[in-house]
């Protein structure tokens, strides 16, 4: 079937005062109807700029640089903003770390609900609340009719993650893009929201990308993973064979590094170094500084996503994967 | 590791009144004006002990008192009753002045590494504070020394001493936080959610440096966190607290293994495991309740499976299950 | 480091904003005027022995009968009026400068006080602080003076204007410093680092003036230029009034009130002179603070 999502070679860059930033280079996905994506990295690693530069949320002095999104058939990069904005939140929702920054603080639920829904549908006012209700039951709150009257800090913080992905699913979207949608939330919160976003897109047939820095999170819920550093995909894959097979050294280190990882010893295997930032990208592959395995031309090339022979899992590493570097 | 406590905690209580001023408490209803206060009841009679040597590490969600008790037991708040010792000392009534000695030897670890450090202080005016208060007689030489050496033991070059802290990494920020805790040669270290605020790859560098420390130093932790993976792996007893109160109290593997509390079960069920089977959670029952507004009994029944009329009025006190301490009345009636 | 760095970003907005730069390079002009205003000036308007009752009132150099001894003319006394714009500049800023520094310093003090204790102590400052503001600078400056004239004499008013003028300004507007610091130690006080210097053992004056005060000092650098320039005005108001600089040792505000009298019998230039200098140096003070303002916003340079 066709790709509901199919990013290629996006390139996003931020012009600086001292010259240009390039926080994504050359990052290719795609994605099928109701299939789940995890895009895990650490903070600097460009999953979150990926994420929004895919419904073009990138503000100034940010750009997609190059590169094309196509998305139920559409070219996305080039959409006017009028089209762009009529996309998102209909059939594209995203859904963000902190619910006290997404919901008004001086509007009721129902007024913030119905809103969505009349901005991009012609319904009447009613017609907009009952499928505000039918949507928080399909989210599990409880005694949904009471809650369009009330304001955000009436509810607590697991619920208004629920509200907003209620708001996020308002649209029947095809696609939803939760950008750490869990890390502000207790882990017994995070555990029901996690659960409620797996079986919505598995009823509801949406696409999910998921964007996280925890693994162990990302394993749950994703059928596919895409690690990231220094801006480019490191390592992509069906989600349990890269984490139980990584290939690339970050992705080994990464997942070595948790406790759970450690076995008996009381010592943690720990990466050395720290996550480059946009300011100091090395040269060639940008883990090399950190990297156990590193060559002399890690530090010269930049290696392209290769086949590794694990089952179906691409990874961009000269020593581990299949890359062959040009000048050997 | 001995079993000689080092520090004591009593019945301790901290509550916050948030109510503001005289006329922010002012309500107005039913025809009359009413003085109505706003108390946070952080932490609510918690009693334990931590040991000579070991961790001792404190998990619970966000609002379950746990930064507060941190805060409480170092000294930062005096506490609204109960009692702290240190070496069978009290500490929690003392003067600024003869708190002084107990302030060398009970440090600190704080959670951000971005607002711990002051930014308009070099990082070896930063560790030079603890050194000149706690060692008067040593002189400029003798503790440059001392920064260089401790700089180097948590893995800050100490060439770096004339840097500013923005100028370092988050993780670089807390080694050097670390090394501010360790510069008056402490015995008893708080840390509170050291590496929350830390990259993944990240925080296996700070606890490997905690550890070595402890190791090297013999120090004694008491480790704040919500991270159960880490608390698996760092300590020596785990305790559980929800809403100020403390839940359960066991050794590590004890807990684990076969926690006792429905609320330890709960939240050991909720930890995502790499790569393990996805686990259907229970779905939120009513509404949460906040320190503001403590239910009756015991604190957990609004959440809990097993709850029963007695939950509901009367809390359950910390009794003792073969080594474990736990606080539930379905255990005391053995009927969980 | 953290100077270069500070220094960096501040220049680099600096270079960018042309307002910003003209306004500096204008008041830069304006303190070397007003500094050097003994040697540049032509007259020295103090010195009676110069001053020639004849030449009282001459117009500007382009207009009839004006001479190029006095390019911008004189007043009703025969002073030139250029030199006494630049020594009235000198005593507006004095008194402005000093009126500022005794407000910074009280105002940082019961701010930086009330703001780490707080408590009743810090109820009671700052309910002061509100009585205090909302009394108007003026009604208190008049009060002072004229009860300072009562009891001592005009003619060592005359004398203590200068010293006189800064305590009553200073006195009445710290309150602006006050809050203004208050609000950024509660801020500061909050974080981490500042519970690190009191699990270290740090006394709490040590804390409150090593740790919190040089965090708190940005806000109060952007505050005090449009303290400077209030403090000016306040001053020219007063002088204007006559509750301020007596005639004999004019400041702006003393010069503009001096040719009022002047203005319909067709000198108007003893008074519209001393005003176009009077609101320039207002102007670029404000406009240099709003610079400020912008360039020392945490939120906006974070990210170099």
């Amino acid at each position: 079937m066709a790709a509901l999502l199919t990013v290629n070679n996006l390139n996003v860059v931020f012009s600086m005062r001292f010259g240009d930033l390039r926080a994504v280079n050359d990052v290719s996905f795609s994605l099928e109807s109701g299939q789940r994506l995890g895009l895990v990295g650490e903070s600097g690693a460009g999953k979150s700029v990926t994420g929004f530069s895919i419904i073009n949320l990138i503000s100034r002095p940010g750009r997609i640089a190059s590169g094309s999104i196509t998305f139920e058939g559409r070219e996305l990069t080039t959409l006017s903003p009028e089209e762009m904005r009529k996309l998102r939140g209909d059939r594209i929702s995203m859904i963000f770390q902190d619910p006290m920054m997404t919901l008004n603080p001086v509007l009721t639920l129902g007024a913030q609900m119905t809103e969505t829904l009349l901005a991009h549908e012609n319904i009447t006012r009613r017609q907009a609340e009952e499928r505000a209700v039918e949507t928080l039951k399909k989210v599990y709150i409880p005694s949904p009719d009471r809650r369009l009257g009330q304001y955000p800090h009436e509810l607590s913080g697991g619920m208004r993650q629920r509200i907003i992905i209620a708001i996020a699913l308002l649209t029947n979207p095809s696609l939803i893009i939760a950008d750490e949608p869990t890390t502000a939330l207790d882990v017994t919160i995070q555990a029901e929201i996690l659960d409620l976003l797996y079986e919505l897109t598995v009823n509801e047939r949406m696409g999910l990308i998921l964007i996280t820095h925890d693994l162990a999170v990302v394993s749950q819920v994703t059928e596919r993973i895409a690690v990231m550093y220094g801006g480019r995909i490191v390592e992509t894959g069906p989600t349990m064979a890269v984490i139980d097979n990584p290939s690339h050294p970050y992705t080994r280190g990464l997942i070595g590094a948790l406790p759970e990882s450690a076995g008996g010893q009381r010592r943690l295997n720990q990466i050395q170094g720290a996550m480059p930032s946009l300011y100091h990208m090395p040269s060639g592959c940008a883990f090399h500084p950190r990297c156990p395995l590193a060559m002399d031309v890690c530090a010269k090339e930049t290696p392209k996503l290769c086949e590794t022979g694990e089952r179906g899992t691409l990874t961009a590493c000269f020593k581990t994967a299949a890359c062959e570097a040009a000048s050997l | 590791m001995t079993n000689k406590p080092l520090l004591t905690v009593n019945g301790l209580v901290k509550h916050f009144d948030i109510s503001g001023g005289f006329l922010d408490q002012l309500r107005f209803s039913e025809g009359k004006f009413s003085r109505k206060r706003t108390v946070v009841h952080a932490v609510n009679g918690v009693s334990f002990e931590v040991r000579q040597g070991e961790t001792l590490s404190v998990v619970g969600e966000s609002g379950c008192g746990k930064s507060t008790l941190a805060r409480t037991i170092i000294g930062l708040y005096p506490p609204t009753s109960g009692t702290i010792l240190y070496k069978g000392a009290r500490v929690d009534d003392l003067s600024p002045k003869a708190m002084l000695p107990y302030r060398a030897k009970m440090q600190m670890v704080f959670q951000d590494p971005y607002a711990s450090l002051n930014p308009r202080m070099r990082v070896n005016q930063i560790l030079d504070e603890p050194l000149r208060l706690h060692f008067p007689n040593l002189n400029a030489i003798q503790r440059a020394e001392r920064i260089a050496a401790v700089m180097d033991q948590v893995g800050v070059r100490p060439g770096w001493a004339t840097h500013y802290p923005h100028e370092f990494s988050g993780g670089q920020r807390q080694r050097i936080s670390i090394a501010r805790a360790l510069m008056a040669d402490p015995e008893f270290v708080v840390a509170d959610e050291p590496i929350s605020a830390l990259d993944v790859s990240i925080q296996a560098q700070i606890l490997n440096l905690l550890m070595d420390a402890q190791d090297e130093r013999g120090l004694t932790y008491l480790f704040i966190t919500h991270d159960l993976s880490v608390v698996e792996h760092i300590s020596a007893r785990v305790a559980v607290m929800y809403l100020g109160a403390l839940c359960e109290l066991a050794p590590v593997r004890e807990l684990f293994e076969a926690p006792r509390h429905p609320y330890t079960r709960l939240l050991l069920s909720a930890i995502p495991k790499l790569g393990g089977e996805r686990r259907r959670s229970a779905r939120i029952q009513g509404e949460t309740p906040t320190p503001i507004n403590l239910p009756p009994g015991c604190v957990f029944h609004v959440r809990c499976p097993f709850a029963t009329d007695l939950c509901r009025v009367e809390a359950p006190t910390l009794q003792d299950y073969g080594g474990a301490l736990a606080a539930c009345h379905g255990l005391e009636e053995n009927r969980i | 480091m953290w100077k270069k760095f500070l220094a960096s970003h501040f220049l680099w907005s600096f270079k960018r904003d042309w307002v910003a730069m003209a306004s500096a390079a204008v008041l830069v002009l304006l303190l070397l005027a007003s500094l050097l205003a003994p040697v540049i000036a032509p007259h020295n308007p103090y010195d009676g022995t110069n001053v020639d009752i004849m030449e009282a009132e001459t117009p500007p150099v382009w207009m009839e009968g004006g001479t190029s001894k006095f390019i911008l003319g004189t007043d009703a006394q025969g002073r030139g009026i250029l030199s006494a714009m630049l020594y009235g500049m000198r005593t507006s800023l004095m008194i402005g400068l000093g009126a500022v520094f005794l407000q910074a310093f009280m105002g940082i003090l019961i701010g930086l006080f009330s703001g780490y204790s707080g408590g009743k102590l810090e109820a009671f400052l700052m309910r002061l602080a509100d009585v205090q503001l909302s009394f108007s600078t003026l009604l208190v400056a008049i009060f002072v003076g004229a009860i300072f004239q009562m009891v001592f004499g005009v003619a060592s008013y005359e004398q203590m204007a200068v010293p006189l003028l800064i305590v009553i300004i200073g006195f009445a507007e710290w309150p602006q410093y006050a809050r203004t610091v208050r609000a950024s130690v509660l801020a500061e006080k909050k974080k981490e680092y500042v519970e690190a210097a009191r699990v270290i053992g740090l006394p709490a004056r040590r804390i409150m003036l090593r740790h919190i005060l040089p965090n708190t000092l940005s806000p109060v650098l952007v505050i005090s230029t449009v303290q400077v320039a209030n403090a000016i005005m306040s001053e020219a108001a007063l002088s204007f009034l006559g509750f301020g600089m007596p005639v004999t040792r004019p400041s702006l505000g003393s010069l503009i009130k001096s040719g009022f009298e002047f203005i319909f019998s067709g000198s108007w230039w003893i008074t519209v002179f001393p005003g176009i200098l009077l609101v320039v140096l207002i102007l670029v003070i404000n406009l240099l603070g709003d610079f400020m303002r912008e360039a020392l916003n945490p939120k906006l340079y974070k990210g170099a």
